[in-house]
């Protein structure tokens, strides 16, 4: 084919624009990241040496601070210090924070993976599912149920859950430290009930969020086409409706991972599981301003990479700009 | 005659949104009425810790001995009027930047646009935490903060139907007549997205309130003794794993208004897409 | 006989139960007979193609008689059955091909999947036959075509490509939505020829829809005419061409042969001068030195397809859309480019009028208000005088002022809307108006009352009118001067007998024999005269 490295420019060129406004988001993140600590109003040197500090005293703190250089190079020296692995130290306890970090870590992604692994393909299907039985008792009930979910407060969901299944009936432990579980097994059974709470959350939001792209779709004239071919249900949902929703289904995932995010926070704090979210939790009630900042950047990372991914993956799948004129 | 005609369309009304109306009520005179029907004071100590349900105490006493059902009562108060108060700001801030930006366009809206978009690139839960340790606790950081990052949301629909409104015609026409920006936003544009932005005004405050209610309960949202539900599922957690069913009081007391909130808006936006078609 | 509709009654959900929109009609198709249906907008003509494959779209429902096809009653089968005929036996050609080809496949999968599903043809089979029907339709590289997307195609390829793929599995019948409404006249004629080629190559019978009168006369042996979801009257067609013998019939036919009667301009200096303009949106240039004049009094006619610019020109002169190069002038004086710099007299001269009545006029304001603002703005109106005024103008439309200056405009029809809108821009007390395709979204009998509406206020208030169109028999009806444009350039410009009858210009030329009439034999002489 002469014309394909052509044909596949539009494609590249608007992967990179779209990889491009990523990383220029995630820079300007960082400098929001950095400036909210920055531009704190007051001295922070004073504030965590408390008002009986010595002048002399605040002045030396500031200069172990780097808070005496001006602000581009303190960003400089900070960003490049966290692309090494270097985030700084716990003004609570002074251990390196990159310590702290990873050995929560581990423990959220755990617990984010574990729900999305289940949220995902059943929100997906649920979605696909009242989409297509449209104004069916099914799509109703899902409704009622799905909008419920989403106006209960996360906490809420996690100790009614706790308060039943594990309290009243003891199938689950209420606490959920992971810890050094033997076995995978282990570690699945004590996360549950966080793991549940999550997917009840995200499953809610990112099914109704489903649903409506594909009823969007089906709604398409293509589709009453496909129909008047002749087509059958079935073919017409897996050939015809699902290609074209693809791209805006990958988006309502990627969009709705900020549930998981949100709910990994607070679902953290319920269970007593030892994840970053508990720990930037703590560290904002203690204004431990370094760790804090820390889990901000990682939260912040992981989305907008996600998103990035499912820009790409919606562009690439997109007929009109992989077969351009 | 027009009591019937209220009566028919109120049976038009589904009854998820009619118990969805009378539960908004029910919380209003609740809020309004807080210190006429509560029991006893918002801070006020009346006997010991965690002591059960039934005699003088209804519902029982907290971790420091105060009266369980005051404080939901004034929590009603206190959380939802808060949580409507943030809303408002959001909403000022956000359709009127929103309502520029599409009447404007140009480099207003760009600026505008890309300023969201940074806001929105990261959940706003992160975000809320970022800046309150970085500002410190207090019932109007915390009001601030929310209602800017909420006011991008209202912000993106906002601008969004007001687009749709300027590509027609008769704005056009409102235009070449040589109308001002401020008139046809006015006359021609809000009109016309009045309905989308009531429904999304419910949506943010349930967003607003559930947010602030995360936030007291992770201990960062209104500063204690002030009675709020949030924090009070927080400072009774422990009931819980006794066995105890308190604490999830005052989570359901937030569950319920959202719920109904959510269920009303369902209803408006179902009628909106109806008369549409 | 192939198909036998009778009785038919289809429902449509409304805000309180179920309104009838067909009431109880009969169809009878013969094997490779093809039939037309006629009717204005909310006839049910495609209602009723539709239920010619037993298929009601969302919303709608069958409520009583029956579809047999064939012998076999369509609507007492269950849906999978009735999937079998459909595709197989029954074919369906949309009217927007763009929206009806899944943008994800490429054009020869969707032309094999009705054979892939029916079992009709191999797949090797099925890609020859495509080949065999992308040449006989002259479509380009017809062994190669049906590797692109539908994105790829233009409109006049797409619908042919429509055509070839309804023809996929050998029908007995088709049915043809509209299928050229959204075309250009000199690409519509390409895809009639190609629609006359299947139908007349393969012996299939076909139901045949559209709301113009010329193109059905081409392609029907019979037509019926539809009203209100009720047949008026059923003839072969050269019987009902001759003589129709219904009163509404009779109006339709009659509607084409309003011509605005011969009269003397005032002459002296034009009023509106389009000098050298060049515009465009960024680096894209969608005018080209673009030059022409419209004389007091007169009608101006910009014609062309779509494309040419004739809107661009519009926003040129209203100033939307200040020109690169050129200049537009007012009674010899030149106007600012930029609409903010006009003046409010300025403005007031220039007005305009838009094609969709239901975009232009605010739903949220009642026909007082949107009449009202106009004669505050411009000339300061109040109180009483206002009233006076508003009525003066309802009068001036042809519209009772007491029972529509309270309404708003989703309680008018279509052709009050735009009467609306023309009492707007009289409000303004005008010396030039803007018809932007005033009448192409009414039905004839309503556009004709327009055009001689329109007609009557020039005559009393000396307006000069530009009537954007792409339209011919809208030209012919009302335009003193022609102003053809193609590709964002004048082709010719001139009184419009000089520069139509007979045409000077090759592509006037083209563009005039590509517009159909409603002789039956036009199409087949066009064809014998070879089609491009």
């Amino acid at each position: 084919m002469s014309g394909g490295a052509a044909r596949s420019r539009p494609l590249r060129r608007m992967i990179g624009l779209r990889l491009g406004i990523g990383l220029l988001t995630l820079f300007l993140i960082s400098v929001l990241v950095f400036l909210a600590v920055a531009l704190l109003p007051g001295d922070i040197a004073q504030q965590i040496l408390g008002q009986s500090a010595t002048p002399e005293t605040v002045a030396a703190f500031r200069r172990e601070l780097g808070l005496d250089q001006p602000l581009p190079q303190r960003y400089l020296g900070w960003i490049l210090g966290i692309l090494q692995g270097d985030f700084g130290n716990s003004l609570a306890n002074g251990r390196p924070v990159a310590d702290l970090l990873a050995a929560r870590l581990g423990n959220t992604l755990f617990l984010a993976g574990y729900a999305a692994a289940i949220a995902v393909p059943l929100s997906v299907l649920l979605g696909l599912l009242a989409a297509l039985w449209r104004g069916s008792w099914f799509d109703r009930g899902v409704n009622v149920v799905s909008l419920s979910a989403i106006s209960f407060p996360e906490f809420f969901i996690a100790y009614i859950l706790m308060f039943w299944l594990s309290i009243r009936l003891g199938w689950f432990p209420s606490m959920a430290d992971p810890g050094a579980a033997p076995s995978l097994a282990e570690m699945l059974g004590r996360a549950f009930l966080p793991a549940v709470t999550l997917v009840l959350v995200v499953t809610a939001h990112m099914m109704r969020m489903t649903r409506a792209a594909v009823v969007n779709v089906l709604g398409a004239p293509y589709v009453a086409m496909a129909r008047l071919k002749g087509a059958s249900r079935w073919r017409i949902v897996t050939r015809h409706a699902l290609p074209n929703a693809l791209a805006p289904i990958i988006n309502v995932i990627a969009l709705n991972i900020a549930w998981l995010i949100t709910g990994v926070v607070i679902v953290e704090v319920v269970f007593v599981y030892p994840g970053l979210g508990q720990l930037m939790v703590d560290s904002v009630t203690n204004r431990d301003m370094p760790v804090v900042q820390a889990c901000a950047l990682i939260f912040a990372a992981v989305y907008i990479l996600l998103n990035i991914t499912a820009d790409v993956l919606a562009i690439a799948t997109n007929p009109r700009l992989l077969h351009p004129r | 005659m027009t009591r019937a005609m209220t009566l028919a369309s109120l049976r038009q009304i589904p009854p998820t949104a009619l118990i969805g109306l009378a539960v908004i009520l029910a919380y209003a005179l609740v809020g309004i009425l807080a210190p006429l029907i509560a029991p006893y004071g918002e801070a006020q100590i009346v006997g010991a810790q965690f002591e059960p349900w039934g005699g003088d105490y209804l519902l029982g006493t907290d971790s420091l001995g105060r009266d369980m059902l005051s404080r939901l009562i004034w929590g009603a108060r206190n959380t939802v009027g808060i949580a409507l108060l943030t809303t408002l700001l959001a909403f000022l801030l956000g359709s009127v930047t929103g309502l520029l930006a599409a009447a404007l366009q140009g480099w207003i809206d760009m600026a505008l646009s890309r300023v969201v978009d940074v806001l929105m690139a990261v959940p706003s839960l992160i975000f809320t935490l970022l800046a309150l340790s970085a500002l410190g606790p207090g019932v109007w950081n915390l009001i601030l903060v929310i209602a800017v990052l909420d006011a991008t949301r209202v912000f993106r629909l906002a601008r969004a139907t007001a687009m749709n409104v300027m590509v027609m015609d008769y704005v056009e026409a409102a235009r070449l007549r040589g109308e001002g920006t401020w008139w046809i936003i006015r006359r021609e544009v809000l009109p016309n997205i009045t309905a989308p932005l009531i429904a999304e005004f419910g949506l943010r405050f349930c967003f607003v309130f559930l947010t602030i209610s995360a936030l007291s309960f992770l201990g960062l949202g209104l500063p204690p003794p002030m009675a709020d539900w949030g924090g009070m599922v927080r400072d009774n957690a422990a009931l819980i794993t006794f066995g105890d069913s308190t604490p999830l009081l005052p989570a359901a007391c937030i569950a319920a208004l959202t719920v109904s909130v959510n269920f009303v808006v369902d209803w408006l936006l179902h009628r909106a897409s109806d008369l549409k078609e | 006989m192939l198909l036998d509709i009778r009785d038919l009654k289809i429902e449509a959900r409304a805000e309180a139960g179920w309104t009838p929109i067909l009431h109880g009609v009969d169809l009878a198709v013969d094997r490779g007979e093809v039939v037309g249906l006629i009717g204005e907008s909310g006839a049910g003509k495609s209602t009723l193609g539709l239920a010619a494959m037993g298929y009601a779209a969302p919303g709608l429902r069958f409520a009583g008689g029956s579809v047999r096809f064939d012998g076999t009653d369509l609507l007492a089968l269950p849906e999978a059955r009735r999937a079998g005929f459909r595709g197989r036996r029954i074919a369906y050609v949309a009217q927007s091909a763009a929206a009806s080809f899944n943008p994800a496949w490429r054009l020869i999968e969707q032309f094999c999947e009705g054979p892939a599903i029916h079992r009709t043809a191999s797949r090797a089979e099925a890609e020859a036959f495509a080949r065999q029907l992308y040449a006989q339709m002259s479509l380009p590289e017809p062994d190669r075509f049906g590797l692109r997307f539908p994105h790829q195609v233009s409109g006049g390829q797409l619908q042919r490509a429509m055509v070839a793929m309804a023809m996929a599995c050998r029908p007995d019948l088709i049915v043809f939505d509209e299928p050229t409404t959204a075309l250009d006249v000199t690409t519509q004629i390409g895809v009639l020829a190609a629609i006359r080629q299947a139908v007349e190559g393969f012996g299939a019978a076909a139901i045949y829809i559209t709301h113009d009168l010329a193109v059905v006369a081409q392609m029907a042996d019979r037509i019926k005419v539809m009203r209100h979801g009720r047949e008026v009257e059923e003839a072969p067609t050269r019987q009902m061409m001759a003589a129709p013998r219904e009163d509404y019939t009779r109006s339709l036919w009659a509607v084409r042969e309003f011509r605005r009667p011969a009269r003397e301009l005032p002459g002296g200096a034009p009023l509106i001068r389009v000098a050298g303009v060049t515009a465009g949106y960024g680096a894209k240039t969608v005018l080209e030195d673009v030059d022409f004049a419209v004389p007091k009094g007169a009608t101006v006619a910009v014609v062309g397809e779509s494309g040419s610019g004739k809107s661009t020109t519009a926003r040129v002169i209203t100033g939307l859309l200040p020109p690169q190069a050129g200049r537009v002038e007012l009674d010899g004086q030149a106007l600012p480019p930029r609409l903010a710099d006009r003046s409010r007299d300025q403005l007031r001269m220039v007005q305009m009028i838009y094609q969709m009545a239901d975009t232009a006029l605010n739903p949220r304001q009642t026909i007082r208000q949107i009449l009202s603002r106009p004669l505050a703005f411009y000339l300061g109106l109040t109180g009483r005088a206002r009233e006076e005024r508003l009525h003066q103008l309802m009068d001036q439309i042809e519209l009772e002022p007491g029972r529509f200056l309270d309404r708003r405009p989703s309680e008018l029809s279509g052709g009050q809307k735009q009467r609306i809108g023309i009492a707007r821009a009289l409000a303004a007390d005008p010396r030039f108006i803007i018809c932007d395709e005033v009448t192409s979204a009414l039905d004839q009998l309503v556009a004709e009352g327009i055009l001689r509406l329109l007609s009557r206020l020039q005559d009393e208030q000396g307006l000069s009118y530009m009537f954007i169109t792409h339209d011919i028999e809208t030209v012919r009806a009302i335009a003193d001067e022609v102003v053809v444009m193609r590709h964002g350039r004048v082709m010719d410009r001139g009184p419009r007998a000089q520069v139509m009858d007979p045409p000077r210009h090759d592509y006037t030329r083209q563009l005039l024999a590509s517009v159909p009439q409603p002789d039956p034999d036009w199409l087949t002489r066009r064809i014998a005269e070879g089609v491009r």
